[in-house]
């Protein structure tokens, strides 16, 4: 008999369940997303919309449906998740034919009550097929060459479909969160070590044939790679968003204009107010104090979320908590990054504050997972 | 799959170690970003404040009003008064060609301004206002503002031009205002930012320009929030501005329409002076033109028509044109003499009609001569020979001295356009000009006005001023700023004995008033109002030996351009001098006839303030000057007394 169907006999039946759920990460969920609404109060000029409405009604399903998900046994998901892997897949490649251009790039289906983002689901389906593949897959042979090769192949696969879209930001963010769960099942170190240095070892060949007859890209690839990493070379360009949002970030000072009282966003300096760039207006608002006390919040979640994983000894559900709170941690981390001007501008929303349906839908699910994880963990 | 409870804590443990190693960089990572925030939000905070301030603050100017003029009774001379544009602003028309299409219905627009503002609407933000008409009469603002319901997005607006109500009696005085043109701008070092307002109105001639800096005012300034299109949102505050100062000029306008009208039809100018204050009581330059014009735009075929005109009304002759003064000139030559010791009054000269320096001869206007003459003979007859042979005595630089003594070869301070200096010259002068030595012959040339000797109308008129008071008169044009007086110009006694003065304004009151003065027909009979002066006749062309021995051609034989220009200056009374004239008529032929007249019924106009009775005229011209008068007075209608203002 497995010490999983051993354990799982201690574990908590029917609505007692909802006691056993990890309370405090969904309490930190309603609180980030609490400051979300918010932020879209403010930025409609207070007003419950277009944006703070809608996002309130969609946290409410998501609530629910999270805590659906954590009734759930997780063993039942550990089974559907090559099937999600798939139909997420499948998505992808129908979002390729049929899927709405938006923004210039082609993301969406319209499902007609609400659009999809199949890249979105894609994020906590892979997480779910890793865990679930070094799960099955003995220890011993972790690191060896083909059994690398198969969870490489699942990664990418699907950031090449993302990529294609154009969609770079969620597609790094795929190849880390990937790379991430490869690095937690215990992949060999030597493996990152080669994809790392190849990498810089590619970029700088890239760079150092610039000007040489071999040179590897045409000039105006060059001069577009110039522009992506240092945007202030074009001001009124990719610069300008980056400027104003630096100086809308900066003149909240210690304690921000308080609340409604941001100019920059307000008076349409910023651009995608409501969405990639939120958290400028937040830091406008409610200056250096809000600013920290919301990557406080995300730390917490962070943190609590690792520490669930480190408690649970069953592996699909330590790797796939562990997966769960990467992603998370990818997105506001690229986000803030992206808006504080320490990274190009990619286009990623900030987790649950950012206006946006089904980012905030599959987070919300992914969290209704990891409870699952966490109500049904080995006693 | 099963799994030993040794694999699954094997698995575990390793799963743990990596897990620590992920989450510690993340936090590690977060560390980093709030160190991000605490350099930008706290570090830097003044700094991006700042750049936020200005993202969101705009600074608009508010343009001061520009400081009126009236003349010295009141009279307005320079207004701003109320033009009126109709404006369209595309966010509130909603439908812009059926809008338009309602307006061309209402008022009258040609399809070439119906698509240029199609075009400036489709170009411009949809909040900014494009004008569809400027200068738009009262009565169409009337139409559109009734019809307003129907016409979304269509306002009048109330913009300030300026307007000279006195039309074209002040142009040469007043100047005009334009729109600021870019070589105004590259004229001025650090030009204020008030003159970067599309249509804001400078001086670019005339008193407009000269007083420039006291009639535009400082600009006002309001702090605007403005999002990133460019919107006004609100306004934060505003600092008023300081509005120009209004100006009284010393000018009549009253005169000066009689001035203006009197000298309609001939290229002449005149100036009329206050002896006492100097005050410039009408200074008018004729052909002259409207002001009006200018400010609007004038078009291109009014200002070839300006500039063609070989009578040159854009030139302000007053002050601007510079004349041979001719025998306007001998009460200089004769102080001069007189002052030096040189002659005296009884002294007498013998004139048979020319005299001969080294070698050349020069003539006598009357080629017979004059015979025996004394000082006041020679004046009051015009003799040459006599000045002749005083000048050789006195040299040119007691002249020339005298000359400037009494306000000639000076350039007087007088707020009006191209003042010129006239030239009252030296042996100094001429060597430094031509790099020649002087002549005697020159020196025999300027005795009489002649050769290099050149002064304006308004030197002229300072010249007898000075004569007729004994002072150092200068000319004053702006009477008060904002109601403050200026500061009299009645200046200090000239410096030359009153005796010689006396004997001067005696010769010249001989001049007008002895049956064979050269001014006898232009006389006053009123006892009370008798003036003195001086005829002048300057030749503009060398009179060849063969012309004269043939006889020299009356100057009705010859071609305009080349006649002798006409002077006379005069004062009045005689006994209480009051007002000092010049009058130049250009290319009028002797000054007797052409000038004398028209300073005689100038003087009269001032002397009595209006038209004067016929009763001051003597008998034989009674008749004609009753015609003239009557001419006149329909010639000038647009002066109006204040308060029954016509706005």
């Amino acid at each position: 008999m497995s010490y999983l169907e051993y354990a799982v006999k201690s574990t908590p039946t029917g609505w007692r369940k909802i006691l056993h759920l990890n309370w405090p990460v969904a309490l930190l969920l309603a609180s980030v997303s609490g400051a979300g609404f918010l932020m879209l109060y403010s930025v409609a000029g207070g007003s419950f919309t277009p944006w703070a409405e809608p996002q309130m009604k969609r946290f409410a399903l998501g609530f629910v449906l999270m805590i659906m998900v954590a009734m759930v046994p997780i063993w039942f998901w550990r089974s559907l998740s090559g099937v999600a892997y798939l139909g997420a897949l499948l998505l992808l490649i129908a979002v390729e034919l049929f899927g709405t251009v938006g923004m210039g790039a082609q993301r969406w289906i319209d499902l007609g009550f609400m659009r999809l983002q199949p890249s979105e689901l894609m994020k906590i389906t892979l997480v779910m097929l890793l865990a679930a593949y070094y799960d099955w897959l003995p220890a011993r042979k972790t690191s060896r060459p083909f059994w690398v090769l198969i969870p490489v192949l699942i990664i990418l696969v699907p950031v090449a479909l993302v990529l294609k879209q154009p969609d770079l930001g969620t597609s790094i963010l795929l190849l880390a969160a990937g790379g991430g769960l490869m690095f937690l099942a215990g992949v060999h170190w030597a493996y990152f070590a080669a994809v790392i240095a190849s990498g810089i070892g590619l970029i700088s060949a890239v760079f150092q044939s610039r000007g040489t007859p071999w040179q590897l890209l045409k000039d105006y690839q060059y001069r577009r790679i110039d522009t992506f990493l240092d945007p202030s070379t074009d001001p009124l360009g990719a610069g300008y968003h980056i400027t104003q949002s630096k100086i809308a970030l900066g003149s909240g000072g210690w304690t921000g204009r308080g609340f409604m009282q941001g100019t920059q966003s307000r008076l349409n300096f910023l651009p995608e107010k409501h969405t990639d760039f939120i958290f400028t207006t937040l830091a406008e608002e409610f200056g250096f104090m809000g600013a920290l006390s919301l990557l406080g919040l995300y730390a917490l979640i962070i943190i609590f979320c690792v520490s669930s994983a480190l408690m649970n000894k069953d592996r699909f559900a330590s790797l796939l908590t562990l997966g769960i709170a990467l992603n998370f941690f990818l997105f506001f981390a690229v986000n803030m990054s992206m808006v504080m001007g320490l990274a190009p501008v990619v286009g990623v929303p900030l987790p649950l504050v950012s206006y946006g349906g089904s980012a905030m839908l599959v987070l919300l699910l992914a969290f209704g997972l990891m409870q699952s994880a966490h109500v049904h963990r080995p006693r | 799959m099963k799994r030993t409870r040794a694999e699954t804590d094997v698995s575990h443990r390793s799963i743990s170690r990596r897990a620590a190693l992920l989450g510690g960089a993340q936090l590690l990572f977060m560390g980093g970003l709030a160190a991000r925030m605490q350099f930008l939000q706290v570090d830097q905070a003044d700094q991006f404040r700042l750049l936020a301030e200005e993202n969101r603050i705009n600074i608009r100017l508010i343009p001061p009003s520009r400081g009126e003029v009236f003349d010295r009774n009141g009279v307005r001379l320079a207004q701003n008064a109320p033009s009126y544009r109709i404006v369209i602003v595309r966010e509130d028309a909603g439908d812009v060609d059926a809008t338009l299409t309602r307006l061309s219905q209402i008022i009258t627009l040609d399809t070439e301004t119906i698509d240029r503002v199609k075009e400036e609407l489709r170009r411009s933000a949809p909040f900014l206002p494009v004008t569809i008409a400027s200068d738009v009469t009262w009565a169409d603002i009337s139409r559109v503002s009734v019809n307003a319901p129907a016409l979304p997005g269509v306002t009048p607006e109330v913009g300030l031009s300026r307007v000279y109500p006195q039309g074209s009696d002040f142009a040469h005085v007043l100047g005009y205002v334009g729109p600021v043109s870019d070589y105004d701008l590259s004229k001025i070092d650090d030009p204020e930012p008030v003159l970067m307002i599309p249509r804001f109105q400078i001086g670019k001639v005339g008193v407009e320009t000269k007083l420039e800096p006291l009639l535009r005012g400082k600009a006002g300034a309001k702090r605007v929030e403005v999002n990133a299109s460019g919107r006004v949102m609100r306004e934060l505050d505003r600092r008023e501005g300081i509005p120009g100062s209004d100006l009284q000029l010393s000018i009549d306008a009253k005169l000066q329409g009689y001035v203006q009208a009197r000298l309609d039809g001939e290229s002449a100018s005149a100036v009329i002076m206050d002896c006492d204050t100097g005050d410039l009581l009408a200074c008018a330059s004729a052909p002259t033109f409207d002001p009006n014009l200018f400010v609007r735009g004038i078009s291109s075929k009014d200002y070839a028509t300006l500039t063609s005109n070989k009578y040159r009304p854009l030139a302000s002759k007053t002050v601007q044109g510079v004349y041979p003064p001719g025998s306007t000139f001998k009460m200089i030559t004769a102080l001069a003499g007189l002052e030096a010791g040189i002659i005296g009054p009884d002294d007498t000269a013998y004139c048979p009609g020319h005299l001969e320096v080294s070698g050349r001869r020069f003539h006598c206007w009357k080629r017979a001569g004059h015979g025996w003459v004394d000082l006041e003979t020679s004046l009051k007859r015009s003799c040459d020979v006599y000045y002749y042979d005083l000048a050789i005595k006195v040299g040119i630089e007691n002249i020339s001295a005298m000359a400037r003594k009494f306000g000639l070869g000076i350039r007087h301070d007088v707020p009006m356009s191209a003042v010129a200096k006239g030239l009252a010259p030296t042996m100094d002068w001429k060597s430094q000009t031509y790099g020649q030595s002087w002549r005697v012959g020159d020196t025999v040339n300027v005795s009489i006005g002649q050769g290099f000797m050149l002064t304006s109308p308004m030197q002229l008129a300072v010249m007898t001023a000075r004569i007729a008071t004994g002072r150092s008169v200068e000319p004053r044009l702006v009477k008060s700023v904002n109601g403050v007086e200026e500061p009299s110009r009645a200046g200090e006694p000239i410096g030359v004995s009153e005796i010689n003065m006396r004997r001067m304004r005696r010769a010249m009151y001989e001049v007008v008033n002895n049956r064979r003065g050269t001014a006898y027909g232009s006389r006053i009979i009123e006892e009370t109002m008798r003036m003195a002066g001086k005829t002048g006749t300057s030749q503009v062309r060398n009179i060849t030996a063969a012309e004269r021995r043939a006889g020299v051609i009356s100057n009705e034989d010859l071609p305009w351009e080349r006649r002798d220009h006409a002077l006379f200056v005069n004062f009045a009374p005689y006994d209480n001098p009051k007002y000092a004239v010049a009058v130049i008529v250009e290319h009028g032929g002797g000054g007797s006839k052409a000038a004398a007249p028209i300073a005689r019924d100038i003087t009269l106009q001032a002397l009595y303030d209006g038209p004067p009775p016929l009763e001051a005229y003597p008998s034989k011209d009674r008749e004609h000057i009753a015609e003239q008068q009557e001419r006149l007075r329909d010639m000038q209608p647009l002066v109006s007394v204040p308060g029954s203002d016509q706005a």
